[in-house]
């Protein structure tokens, strides 16, 4: 078979169970998971016998988010913000030292381990590099097939086994190959079969690790094209981790940037890109190539300079202002904090009347 | 693990399909040298198990006025003090150093993997105060704690075994350790994770299985080792005792004859050194088809 299936293979036929999957009839804008003042900061240990702690890596730093129901929320940051980290934090897969999380009503923060093991069906993650985040030694079948076997649905050796094939059509690979090792498939088959898995618990709420960055260009469409089709057939939330705004743009309904462990601006994709109202968010939208070749000869690029500050040890006031071209005297000493800027629109900058 | 060709531009279908212990196997026999132990150790394993209808003599049937006579049609490894046929005695000792040492690797791989999971995977407290325990085992040289271990227990062959398993235990909580330290990390344990996996699923069912090569491994070497270390313990007169027949011990009894009959120490010592020979191929063989990254370090571990 060629290198990748198309993206709309074999999928109807066999969605049986997946179907079964209520698509929610909740008002548009329900919130299905909040992040209220969300911290996570990772202790540098100084290496002595002792271990004594030398401080703190501020990853998140008093973040608060609301992804939507049967909503694409895009988070974008460069390297090094805090955006995986957060990803991680939602689903409690890191834990957050401060703050809370809460999922369609429960607070996942406040959970015993075992009752927060039997809600992960409901929650998934979709990994960046395809090539790590399967186990190398399982035949892919058994590793879609994990989080049936985890929380016991499909009991029984032939429904499981026809459950699998079925996600691995939905995904478009070949239900025959259940038997191979994820060493025997290209990069963009292996995220296939990681979208699978995330999708075996039919899951309400996705989060996706920067999917397509390890992917080649050519893959990488095909892939958000699947991500498209699934949420659409099985009304998926999805939080869609990027570095890349431009293809954030592409999927996203809403977009929150975040810098140095906070969350700068959030609003519709398309105002966030229109009309950014944070400096940073105008420095990233100005990167993104303009494919008109007369405008993009215009096209103004804000160039930052100096390197992302040390999360360890983030500036006073507002933590863009080492770096923002538009610095001015509250800067230093007051922390921003977000403001409706705009219809649906929030930024985090004193421009718009100093804050905190 | 991360190492294998990237098999992304080429067709899956026109692909063989194997599981990955049919390819280890597969390159492990293109080592002539690999063949070569393998075929000594099936044939030790089939002397082992089938020794005492293999041997000519039973292993303390004496041919008075038949002592210390030199290799010969009849007696192909000559007799020994007691007239006793050492080519019988050479064989059936087989299934003792085999069954020594593969109970004590066994001992000391349960408890060793078993330590070296729970360090690994779960570390901080746990991880120091277990690794410092078997430092402690690990500080004594060999020959010296299992003596210490036999000198409690009292002589014999069970106990022999358990204390060459206690002598062992650390150094498969090392590779363990070490090799769960590794895997640990990989992004595919947290995707397990992210599904709702319990520690324990990890553990058995992702971490162990990727963490074995150098388990494996280590697995030969030791039985190389274990056997041995019962030679040695045998020698001293702490293993096996008279009149089973034991390679260490006809080694120690033929000690006093080796000017008058060369043949009662040759013998059992060429035995034990081919059986290690054997092994160490095998498990040098095996360490560059399952882990060729672990070369050196195993080395230094193994040469203990």
């Amino acid at each position: 078979m060629s290198d990748d299936a198309p993206a709309g293979r074999g999928g109807r036929g066999g969605l049986g169970a997946l179907t079964e999957q209520p698509a929610q009839a909740s008002p548009a804008g329900d919130v299905l998971v909040e992040a209220s003042n969300l911290e996570v900061h990772f202790p540098i240990r100084s290496g002595t016998p002792l271990r004594g702690t030398t401080g703190h890596v501020r990853a998140v730093d008093g973040v608060d988010l609301q992804v939507r129901r049967g909503e694409t929320l895009g988070l974008v940051g460069e390297s090094g913000c805090g955006k995986s980290t957060l990803g991680n934090a939602l689903l409690r897969l890191v834990e957050p030292t401060a703050g809370s999380v809460v999922f369609d009503g429960v607070d996942l923060t406040s959970m015993k381990r075992s009752q927060l093991r039997a809600l992960r069906r409901r929650m998934a993650m979709i990994f960046q590099d395809p090539f790590a985040s399967l186990d190398p030694r399982r035949t892919v079948g058994d590793t879609i097939g994990e989080p049936l076997a985890i929380h016991g649905l499909h009991r029984g050796r032939d429904r499981r086994r026809g459950r699998v094939g079925e996600l691995m059509e939905v995904v478009g690979l070949n239900p025959d190959h259940h038997n191979r090792y994820p060493h025997e498939f290209s990069g963009g088959q292996r995220q296939r079969v990681g979208i699978a898995r995330a999708l075996a618990g039919e899951p309400d709420f996705v989060v996706c690790d920067e999917p397509i960055a390890s992917l080649d260009v050519s893959v990488q469409a095909q892939v958000v094209n699947l991500l498209r089709r699934l949420q659409s057939e099985f009304g998926l939330t999805y939080l869609f981790v990027s570095h890349d705004l431009a293809a954030v743009r592409q999927i996203a309904d809403r977009v929150a940037v975040m810098y140095l462990g906070r969350v700068v601006e959030v609003g519709p994709a398309t105002s966030v890109v229109a009309s950014p109202q944070h400096p940073y968010t105008e420095a990233l939208v100005s990167a993104i190539p303009v494919p008109v070749p007369a405008r993009e000869r215009e096209r103004e690029r804000i160039v930052l300079h100096g390197d992302i500050p040390s999360p360890a040890n983030p500036p006073s006031g507002c933590r863009f202002r080492t770096r923002c071209p538009k610095v001015f005297e509250p800067c230093p000493d007051h922390d921003p904090v977000l403001q409706l800027v705009g219809d649906q629109q929030e930024a985090a900058c004193h421009l718009h009347g100093v804050t905190g | 693990m991360t190492s294998e060709p990237d098999t992304a531009s080429v067709p899956v279908a026109t692909e063989k399909h194997r599981p990955r212990w049919a390819e280890t196997l597969l390159l492990l026999v293109r080592n002539p040298m690999a063949i070569a132990s393998g075929l000594v150790l099936i044939g030790l394993l089939v002397v082992g198990l089938f020794g005492q209808w293999l041997a000519p003599y039973g292993h303390n049937e004496q041919f008075v006025g038949g002592q210390l006579e030199a290799p010969s049609g009849s007696h192909w490894f000559g007799t020994d003090e007691a007239g006793r046929d050492v080519f019988s005695r050479v064989l059936l000792g087989a299934e003792v150093s085999l069954r020594v040492g593969a109970v004590a690797v066994g001992i000391s791989l349960v408890a060793g993997v078993l330590i070296g999971l729970l360090a690994g995977y779960y570390g901080r407290w746990l991880d120091d105060a277990l690794m410092r325990f078997m430092d402690m085992l690990f500080a004594f040289p060999a020959l010296l704690m299992a003596i210490a271990v036999l000198a409690i227990l009292g002589r014999g062959e069970n106990n022999a075994m358990i204390a060459i398993g206690i002598v062992y235990t650390p150094i498969f909580a090392r590779v363990t350790r070490a090799s769960v330290l590794t895997v640990r990390e990989d992004v595919f344990i947290r995707a397990s994770r992210s599904s709702g996996a319990g520690d324990a699923r990890i553990i058995f069912r992702h971490v162990l299985p990727n963490a074995a090569p150098p388990i494996i491994v280590q697995t030969t070497i030791s039985l190389a080792f274990a056997i041995l270390s019962e030679a040695a313990l045998s020698f001293v007169g702490l293993g096996t005792q008279p009149p089973n027949p034991s390679w260490g011990r006809m080694l120690s009894e033929g000690r006093g004859f080796i000017e008058h009959a060369w043949w009662m120490a040759l013998f059992p010592g060429l035995a034990i050194f081919v059986t290690v020979l054997a092994f160490n191929v095998l498990g040098d063989a095996l360490r560059d088809v399952l882990d060729p990254r672990q070369r050196s370090t195993l080395s230094g571990k193994g040469a203990r």
